[in-house]
């Protein structure tokens, strides 16, 4: 792969996550459906065992749920990017 | 299908933990001997792709809603063993950032998604793509692997949630496989259309593509 292989991949995650993200389905999915529908739900509503610095991937403080959907949509992908590339690069060492 | 804390016995979970760490210890040692240049990026712009799709859930019927889980996506592209990390990578980033999938589930998690998903749902593809062959193979098997990929690892999910003692095995499995064979509908046309797109500009990327073709 080279440069603008990378870029245009980058920029097509980060296209989606900045402009569709906050257009996502906001149902339940297919395990926390289940979860409602056959009563097992609460279970899961346990304290965490520790506090997420942008939980349910909406940016915390920010008035607008969509800009917020959309900002820790950026921040994710780029993490996920940065760690994906870096494992493998430590894993080519 | 991202399990929360709660909904696993501790026996589960850390089962699934010891699973999931022997699993990625392999899968390190394997893609240490194999990985080549430009897999390097290839491993960060399809953490990233995957990443960015999970987040965009599309409506099934009944009020509910699915997401990509991307495993037969990343193996077709980076092989068995660096897509099981690279799903991996994203699971981490999800759990511990977005506190989607609970910490102690997170092995049963990466085992579900990164391993049931992401390696059987390879096989599956190869066997498929070897037998039918050509670019052909490729694409039908990579569609109906991923299929099969979400509706196996949302049964073994269910299998882990009776394990748990959550939802008896009789009503967990049909409901997380039924309402998941609608999402891997979804699963597949995306999957399709990616690797597709891939075929047509750079068939080089698709791992072991002089194999296949």
């Amino acid at each position: 792969m080279n440069k603008r292989n990378i870029i245009f991949g980058l920029l097509i995650a980060l296209l989606l996550a900045i402009l569709l993200s906050p257009f996502a389905s906001p149902w339940p999915d297919g395990l926390e459906k289940v979860a409602e529908e056959k009563g097992f739900l609460e279970k899961g509503e346990v304290q965490p065992s520790f506090t997420s610095p942008i939980p349910d991937y909406s940016w915390p403080g920010i008035g607008s749920e969509k800009i917020a959907t959309s900002m820790a949509g950026i921040i994710g992908t780029l993490i996920v990017f940065g760690m994906g590339y870096g494992v493998a690069a430590l894993l080519k060492k | 299908m991202h399990i929360p804390d709660g909904f696993l016995s501790p026996s589960v979970w850390s089962i699934a933990w010891l699973f999931s760490a022997g699993g990625l210890a392999y899968c390190v040692k394997k893609v240490r001997e194999i990985l080549k240049d430009k897999m390097v990026p290839l491993m960060g712009v399809m953490a990233a792709f995957i990443f960015a799709a999970q987040m965009l859930n599309f409506p099934v019927a009944g009020g509910t809603s699915g997401h990509l889980l991307g495993g037969v996506l990343a193996a077709v592209l980076l092989g068995p063993c660096a897509g099981a990390i690279v799903i991996s990578c994203v699971l981490v980033v999800q759990c511990l950032i977005f506190q989607d999938g609970g910490l102690t589930a997170l092995g049963a998690n990466i085992f579900n998604m990164a391993f049931v998903g992401t390696v059987v749902g390879y096989f599956l593809y190869r066997v498929l793509a070897k037998v039918i062959g050509g670019a052909k193979g490729i694409m039908t098997g990579a569609a109906i692997a991923s299929w099969f990929s979400v509706v196996l690892a949302s049964s073994v999910c269910a299998l882990e949630l009776a394990l748990s003692g959550t939802s008896p095995l009789k009503i967990a499995l049909p409901a997380m496989a039924g309402v998941h064979t609608l999402i891997g509908i979804g699963e597949a046309i995306v999957t399709c259309l990616v690797i597709g797109f891939v075929l047509k500009v750079r068939p080089d990327l698709i791992y072991n593509y002089q194999e296949e073709k």
